[in-house]
């Protein structure tokens, strides 16, 4: 068949083939109604729609939580590991097979707290990964305890009189990591900028983090309130390498122009807390991803025999 | 003044000796010895070399903790383990060789070729110490002889920290009559990277040990050698599984780094890429295993390598890769335990735990190579099993497997044993990632990248299309297809073969490296006319068939193995609450078998005439009964 054939016929598959957001979805997601995972969910299936990714050609791997059912929901291939986990099994996905789109989906236990480690980890390994961290400031599968996010003073079934600590910051943290390529921070209450992060995240090679703010209907239904309330309590981080979504201008007023380049402003803008900012913290494509420079040729099995020989050779008596 | 070994030079033939060389750490001693086995297989010697490690990189010289060195034991005939005590040694301080005394490392009437420069140093202390030492060792009838191998040296090189190891191997080189050519050689190509000048002033060094022995000692061994007919290699296991590994066709190993067995990553690191693959460093050994199921659910076998305390971190990732199916080789490099334990030493008590340390049921392979060679076909062995089987298995091997070297027949590579390309076809209408043959539970690997084959993998209870399900029927027969899958494997084995006579008064099982060991202290009985046998395991979970059965033929069994067990007469230890070796426990649980056991855990590798005398022991203790 010659080459012309061939293209031929990828159009027409591909003409055939056109999905659309729904194909990506394989059953009701069972989480608890007006669970934040849903915007998520829905978010993602726009973008692999939007993609046209093949569903054969992509992985989400989770850990263990609500969030984590995600993989399950997704008309691709899932593994659906254990409690904070994930990032590791996803890593050694991407370097196994680099040519699949992979995404992490975890909650903020998930990640930031048993998860903690690979998390630092897999931020300055930087493998081609886009990464999901559904944050509902709390542990929600094990019913209500306190989480590393969560904020201090909140009350859960192990904090009955109010979490002790500060709560950990996600974005700091992860900026402070060297070699973070991709840092941004959305919500489940403005799709519109979910779904445009989401684009942003999974263009950009390397690492791509979003912590997506969401509430957790049964315990947390109120973290988010005062900004749900106002919108002038929250700030859009814009720029032409940014993010953006057509009516955001509309309901927030406050936007600042920042450069995702531009390191000490995304750290600083990380940890001031007054006010909540949604946009690209930070991006740089020219940090090393790792699958790219842990990239090796294909060998056959011949060769490897003959290679062999040679290493044994080293070895003869 | 040159003179050749004459009347004067009495030379003994022994069948085989076994040689120290005891140095601080940073003295070359492994260079020494490494340079002398490898110049005693090239004669056509068997071999087997230790090393004696300190915890510490470089520990403060000339104490009893900086002793660093190696044994070598060679010998006309095949050697498979390191054998009993030292018949000579070459010390290089008072402190260290006293170390090796305390350990009874040497034979009662052990040469000891000692350095000479302590007895009248100028530091009082050091002066001390060296008449404090030999008093302590005064109690055995070692024959000390002082050699000025410092001083020797310096005539040569500047700085005697790096030249006397050169000088005591032609020590070495002259007493056993070693192939001066083969020694040049060796030392060519250890240093082939540095300037000849290195070489020469190396050689020469050799040279001047020689000279040394000739003019001043009066004795020679002899150890005849038979060339060997097919072609052979030598190397520590940790080197044969990492080759094993590459020739397994295995493109991930991902790892944390650990004694002992951290080297099989520094061999793969070196070579591997070569050959399509990685050695992934990860941040600790879960996400090493996590970064390895991750590889195989794309599509390769993967390997993580590791020793205890690593093995422990990852048992929550071992029960995941079981629960999915995913294939997956575990190599445990095995240390002396519990929690941080002995890191450079031997001891086999990661038995139970490889087999058991999962929450839940659990099945999976455990295999244990029994010699250096085994260790090298295992990683074949392992590869195959687990992309078969859709399994993990783990291989126990131990630090006197990692460290030992011997030689062994050069394996013929065949491309059959590495991977077969991914099974990308299109799937059969209405596969499901689970279709579990209700005979064997085995079922298709399904890899993201095939077309329709979309699910989710999940370490939940799950029904055959992979969906959680927490039904008592889907559970149940969850269970029992993972569980079926090592019956069918093990309907694959054979029994293992008896060494020694097929029935007899005693039987003793061991597993894994302790196989030379064993056999030669088994030798030693039937020479005595004592009906004893031996069998070595290898395959662990599930066993190899046939176990009840050959017990049958033998009036006691009796397990050997390198972990703990209580002693019956101990304070509060009966028949009733002795905890037994891990073996012994397996073996008690799977044949209902009155299975004894004799075990220690000195971390180092057992001794044939400490196995020897166990033997004895029980027999007697059998025959008293
Ligand atoms: C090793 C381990 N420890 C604890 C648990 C129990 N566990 C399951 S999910 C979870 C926390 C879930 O919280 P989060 O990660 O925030 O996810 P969410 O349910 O809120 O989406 C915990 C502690 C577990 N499954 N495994
Ligand atoms: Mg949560």
């Amino acid at each position: 068949m010659s080459s012309i054939a061939i293209s031929l016929l990828d159009i027409e598959d591909d003409a055939s083939e056109c999905l659309v957001a729904e194909d990506y979805q394989t059953r009701e997601g069972k989480w608890c109604a007006g669970c934040g995972d849903f915007g998520a969910l829905n978010a993602v299936k726009r973008l692999l729609a939007k993609e046209q990714l093949k569903p054969e050609k992509m992985a989400f791997v989770s850990g263990i939580g609500c969030s984590s059912r995600f993989p399950h929901y997704v008309n691709a291939y899932g593994f659906h590991g254990i409690h904070g986990r994930a990032l590791p099994i996803a890593t050694g996905l991407k370097l196994a097979r680099p040519e699949l789109d992979v995404f992490v989906v975890m909650g903020d236990g998930d990640c930031t707290s048993i998860g903690a480690g690979h998390w630092i980890h897999a931020t300055r390994y930087n493998p081609n990964l886009t990464v999901l961290l559904l944050d509902n400031n709390i542990y929600g599968l094990t019913k209500n305890q306190t989480s590393p996010t969560t904020p201090q003073g909140y009350k859960s079934n192990t904090s009955p009189r109010g979490s002790v600590l500060p709560a950990l910051n996600p974005l700091q943290a992860t900026l402070g990591v060297s070699n973070a390529s991709f840092v941004a921070q959305t919500a489940d209450w403005v799709p519109a900028h979910m779904y445009a992060t989401l684009q942003a995240a999974y263009q950009h090679t390397g690492f791509s983090f979003i912590r997506i703010l969401q509430r957790c209907p049964k315990f947390t239904p109120d973290v988010f309130q005062d900004q749900i309330k106002n919108p002038d309590l929250t700030e859009l981080l814009v720029h032409e390498d940014g993010v953006d979504a057509p009516g955001l201008e509309r309901l927030f007023k406050a936007r600042r122009v920042h450069d995702p380049k531009d390191i000490d402003e995304a750290r600083s803008l990380a940890q001031r807390t007054d006010m909540l900012r949604l946009g690209i913290f930070f991006r740089d494509d020219s940090f090393p991803v790792y699958d790219e420079i842990r990239s090796v040729r294909p060998v056959s099995p011949e060769e490897k025999v003959q290679g062999l020989e040679r290493e044994f050779d080293r070895y003869a008596v | 003044m040159n003179r050749t070994a004459n009347s004067q030079t009495t030379v003994t033939a022994v069948p085989e000796h076994t040689v120290e060389i005891i140095t601080n750490s940073g003295e070359g001693a492994q260079k020494c010895a490494t340079i002398f086995g490898q110049t005693c297989a090239k004669m056509g010697n068997g071999v087997w070399t230790v090393e004696i490690i300190p915890a510490e990189i470089e520990p403060p010289h000339h104490t009893v903790t900086s002793t660093s060195g190696n044994i070598v034991r060679f010998g006309t005939e095949k050697v498979t383990n390191w054998g009993d005590r030292s018949k000579l040694a070459v010390a290089f301080n008072d402190q260290v060789c006293l170390s090796r005394h305390r350990l009874d490392s040497f034979d009662d009437d052990c040469i000891i070729l000692h350095e000479a420069m302590w007895e009248k140093h100028e530091d009082e202390n050091i002066r001390n110490n060296y008449a404090k030492a030999m008093e302590e060792m005064s109690s055995k009838n070692y024959r000390f002889i002082k050699v000025p191998i410092e001083e020797e040296t310096l005539k040569v090189v500047d700085n005697a920290q790096h030249g006397k190891n050169m000088f005591a191997l032609g020590l070495l080189a002259e007493i056993y009559q070693r192939d001066l050519s083969i020694i040049e050689k060796q030392i060519a190509n250890i240093f082939r990277h540095k300037s000849a000048k290195v070489t020469e002033v190396n050689i020469e060094l050799v040279k001047n040990g020689i000279a040394w022995a000739r003019e001043n000692l009066d004795f020679q061994f002899q150890i005849k050698s038979v060339p060997a007919k097919e072609s052979r290699v030598v190397m520590n296991g940790n080197q044969a599984a990492a080759l094993g590994a590459v020739a397994a066709g295995m493109e991930m190993c991902a790892m944390y780094p650990i004694t002992p067995a951290t080297s099989v990553s520094h061999e793969l690191a070196a070579i591997i890429e070569n050959y399509g693959g990685m050695v992934h460093q990860a941040e600790d050994e879960i996400a090493a295993c996590g970064v390895a199921l991750g590889a195989s659910y794309g599509g390769k076998v993967a390997l993580t390598v590791t020793s205890g305390p690593g093995m422990a971190l990852k048992t929550e990732f071992l029960a995941l890769a079981i629960m999915t199916e995913i294939p997956l080789v575990v190599l445990n490099v095995q240390r002396g335990g519990p929690s941080t334990g002995l890191p450079t030493k031997v001891e086999q008590s990661d038995l139970l735990s490889s087999l058991y340390s999962q929450p839940g049921d659990a099945p999976r392979v455990v295999i244990a190579p029994r010699s250096i060679e085994e260790c090298f076909h295992a990683m074949v062995t392992a590869r195959r099993i687990a992309e078969t089987f859709r399994c993990v298995v783990i291989i126990l091997t131990d630090a006197n497997l990692a460290s030992g070297v011997q030689q062994f027949t050069r394996p013929k590579f065949d491309v059959r044993w590495q991977q077969e390309p991914i099974d990308f076809s299109a799937l059969p209408e209405g596969l499901r990632p689970y279709d579990w043959d209700s005979e064997t539970g085995l079922s298709r690997r399904i890899v993201p990248g095939t077309p329709g084959g979309q699910h989710t993998v999940t370490g939940l209870a799950h029904d055959e299309e992979s969906h959680v399900s927490y039904d008592p029927e889907s559970n149940e027969r969850g269970c029992k297809m993972r569980s079926r899958k090592l019956a069918v494997f093990q309907s694959t084995l054979i029994p293992p073969s008896v060494y020694g006579d097929e029935e007899g008064d005693l039987l003793v099982v061991g597993w894994g490296s302790t196989q030379g060991a064993i056999e030669e202290a088994v030798d030693r009985a039937r020479a005595e006319g004592m009906k004893i046998s031996t069998c070595q395991l290898t395959f662990l979970s599930p066993m190899e068939p046939g176990l009840k059965e050959i017990f049958s033929r033998f009036k006691q069994v009796m397990t050997v193995e390198i972990n703990y067990s209580d002693t019956v007469g101990d304070p509060y230890i009966t028949e009733e609450t002795r905890r037994y070796g891990q073996l012994a426990w397996l073996l008690r649980a799977q044949t209902l078998v009155d299975i004894d056991c004799w075990t220690s855990c000195p971390g180092q590798p057992l001794r044939p005439n400490d196995i020897y005398n166990s033997i004895i022991d029980k027999s007697e203790r059998g025959a008293s009964k």
